[in-house]
């Protein structure tokens, strides 16, 4: 996994509430056993017409946005199935940070997992740093993540809050595995505790 | 889990049906909350697993513990006749690349054509792997379901499959706690998944986030494990990742005898434990919420998110009235979806499709509830109407009662078990425009399909639309 230290970009505005996973990537783009080439998919039923063919209207297929890294949208993002596809094809497109209200759980957790930071601020500062966002390639915005902080295009500092285990992780671009395998001796005996415990609980065999 | 507070209480303090399962899940808690939680039970399918099989081949890391392990196939497999293969190059990659996984690294797998292949979330408490006071993951947020069985349940993306696989834990800090109490008598009509919808439609997609919701109450402790299973099913609906129901007598006759539970005198001493995971008197919930069954009526999604849903008798609301300017855009926008029009009776919209299945409706009890319906009844012209059971077994089980003969005389497809037109992922899929009135648990745009228009509700109300050819109150049907 990639660190993510500081990011400046460009910033797309989608002022959408309850963007599901489905609409970041529908469920016939699943049947992929790799974790990359999804980009192309990203927000398909959005951005692209029955035919194929971009819809003009969509905020990604707009010039500077094609080249945003940096998605700011409204309420309960993410929420409805747990596929991890959604946070893959965001990455796949370019994007490394989600700004919302707040996120739905499983999406949170896999935004994360994959580098990608997902920031939880107010409604109304999210619809400010919509307004920057629409003022294009001039207006990019610098995600400070050591400081915690959203730099909007005048200047001002806007911060943050971060699990600081997570903010560990991604600031090193850790992998979880390896973290919990230095706990490898506990799990060891906790198994050996319910071994005794839990009798009871029958193992699966086919 | 997502970020609830840290628990401070002592021991002693009363405790939650989900504080008793964290609790005693809890391998080591780090120093700022986070814990590494064990893992009792894994359940793998091929569309969430393949990229974490990936990863442990890339690491070199085994599988930790194959005997928690039960691997299975079901988003991508036609429910038509599989005897000769899946024709679909994709999807036939997947199950294939899954075959291969599960021989490499030694996991349990049910093979396609096994008669216990079937849902994930209907096979997992079906043969006795999902128990009571356990910990399930599975890479599928409706993993939800099976905390009916008293089980913390919850659904993970492919990193912690990955993560599951290779330490049979996971890196959580524990949720909060959340109440629904649902008093009162089921009036006739009304079942679990018109409990749910309505708890959804009360607290909103997001209402949950960030908790566990223990549903408890008299309507609750009335229904069977089905339904159970359907309410937990749709708690990932409300936002919360895990839905919890505790362990009581219906649940050990449930249990009692299947294939993976514990039998004889261990069944007695797992059932001594579970009968102490109920929530203590007195303990503490940071969220209630009250629901009456009593003043309940069958329910309807008319639009493209669960929270979308009215009582039968309702009409198509009108975004004009609504202050909010982003609400009232989405608004619009599901009427323009939906192809509605804003006052409209939603008994007055016609019905393309009705599918009857998934992980929230495919099991026994719901394709009894159709059968009901559709004994002596047609299935009404230029209605495409399909029963899709949940797993091998519940096909096998319905064809013994002779359910098959009564849907299909009736004019329903009677199909092989599978998640089908839940999501569109294999072929059966609604194409666009085509309004369908689905016993499945989410309305999301495109979900069964490119275009295609959901209904949620419930199978005695999809029996009803698909012999009337329109959303109708079942109640209405004597």
């Amino acid at each position: 996994m990639d660190a993510f230290t500081t990011l400046t970009a460009i910033a797309a505005p989608l002022p959408m509430a309850n963007v599901d996973t489905d609409k970041i990537i529908p469920a016939r783009f699943l049947k992929t056993i790799r974790r990359t080439g999804l980009g192309v998919h990203l927000f398909d039923t959005l951005r692209y017409d029955p035919d194929g063919r971009e819809r003009a209207d969509f905020v990604l297929n707009q010039e500077p946005y094609r080249h945003a890294q940096i998605l700011i949208a409204h309420e309960n993002f993410g929420c409805g199935s747990s596929r991890e596809h959604a946070p893959w094809a965001l990455l796949d497109f370019g994007i490394r940070c989600v700004i919302a209200p707040d996120f739905a759980d499983i999406f949170h957790n896999n935004t994360f997992k994959n580098g990608i930071l997902p920031i939880r601020l107010p409604r109304e500062v999210c619809d400010q740093l919509m307004q920057d966002a629409r003022l294009g390639g001039n207006a990019r915005l610098t995600i400070d993540l050591e400081r915690q902080v959203v730099v909007r295009p005048n200047g001002e500092a806007i911060p943050f809050d971060i699990d600081p285990f997570r903010k560990h992780l991604l600031l090193n671009g850790l992998d979880d595995i390896g973290q919990t395998l230095r706990h490898a001796a506990a799990i060891d005996g906790y198994e050996a505790r319910q071994r005794q415990e839990k009798s009871w609980q029958p193992a699966i065999a086919i | 889990m997502a970020e609830g507070k840290p628990r401070t209480s002592p021991d002693s303090a009363p405790r939650t049906l989900f504080d008793k399962l964290w609790d005693s899940h809890v391998v080591e808690r780090l120093p700022d909350g986070t814990c590494v939680l064990y893992i009792d039970r894994h359940l793998v399918h091929e569309v969430t697993s393949p990229q974490a099989f990936e990863g442990l081949r890339a690491a070199g890391r085994p599988v930790r513990r194959p005997d928690a392990t039960l691997a299975v196939v079901d988003h991508n497999i036609p429910t038509s006749d599989r005897s000769q293969g899946i024709a679909e190059p994709e999807s036939r990659l997947q199950v294939e690349t899954l075959e291969q996984n599960v021989a490499a690294f030694g996991v349990p797998y049910i093979p396609v054509l096994d008669a216990r292949q079937g849902i994930v979330h209907i096979i997992g408490p079906e043969l006795g792997a999902s128990l009571p006071g356990m910990t399930i993951v599975c890479g599928d947020s409706h993993t939800s379901t099976h905390g009916a069985m008293g089980a913390l349940a919850f659904g993970i993306g492919t990193s912690e499959v990955e993560h599951v696989l290779a330490t049979q834990t996971l890196l959580q800090k524990p949720a909060k706690n959340m109440l629904v109490q649902v008093d009162g008598t089921l009036p006739p009509g009304c079942t679990a998944k018109d409990i749910v919808l309505a708890i959804i439609g009360r607290i909103g997609t997001a209402g949950g986030t960030g908790h566990v919701v223990e549903f408890a109450g008299a309507a609750i402790r009335a229904l069977d494990m089905a339904g159970r299973m359907t309410v937990c099913n749709m708690t990932i609906e409300a936002g919360a990742r895990a839905g919890l129901i505790a362990p009581d007598d219906t649940t050990f006759a449930y249990v009692r005898g299947r294939p993976f539970a514990p039998q004889g005198e261990a069944f007695d001493r797992a059932v001594a434990y579970w009968r102490s995971l109920p929530s203590d008197p007195g303990a503490a919930y940071d969220k209630v919420v009250s629901l009456d069954a009593a003043g309940l009526v069958p329910m309807v999604t008319w639009g493209t998110s669960p929270e979308a849903v009215l009582p039968i008798t309702g009409r198509v609301p009108n975004p004009a009235d609504e202050p909010d300017a982003t609400r009232r855009a989405q608004l619009q926008r599901m009427v323009d979806y939906m192809g509605l029009t804003p006052g409209q009776k939603l008994t007055d919209l016609a019905v393309d499709v009705v599918f009857v299945g998934s992980c929230t409706n495919g099991r026994i009890e719901d394709i009894r509830a159709v059968a009901q319906v559709a004994r002596g009844r047609r299935v009404a012209p230029g209605v495409r109407a399909m029963v899709v059971p949940g797993s091998g077994l519940v096909k096998r089980q319905a064809e013994a009662e002779g359910l098959d003969r009564i849907l299909r005389e009736a004019g329903f497809e009677w199909r092989e078990a599978g998640c089908s037109m839940c999501l569109g992922m294999n072929p059966d899929k609604l194409t666009p425009g085509q309004r369908c009135a689905s016993t499945s648990n989410r309305n999301f745009e495109g979900r069964q399909g490119p275009g295609g228009r959901t209904h949620l509700l419930s199978p005695a109300m999809a029996a009803a639309a698909a012999v009337t050819g329109r959303l109708t109150d079942v109640r209405e049907l004597s």
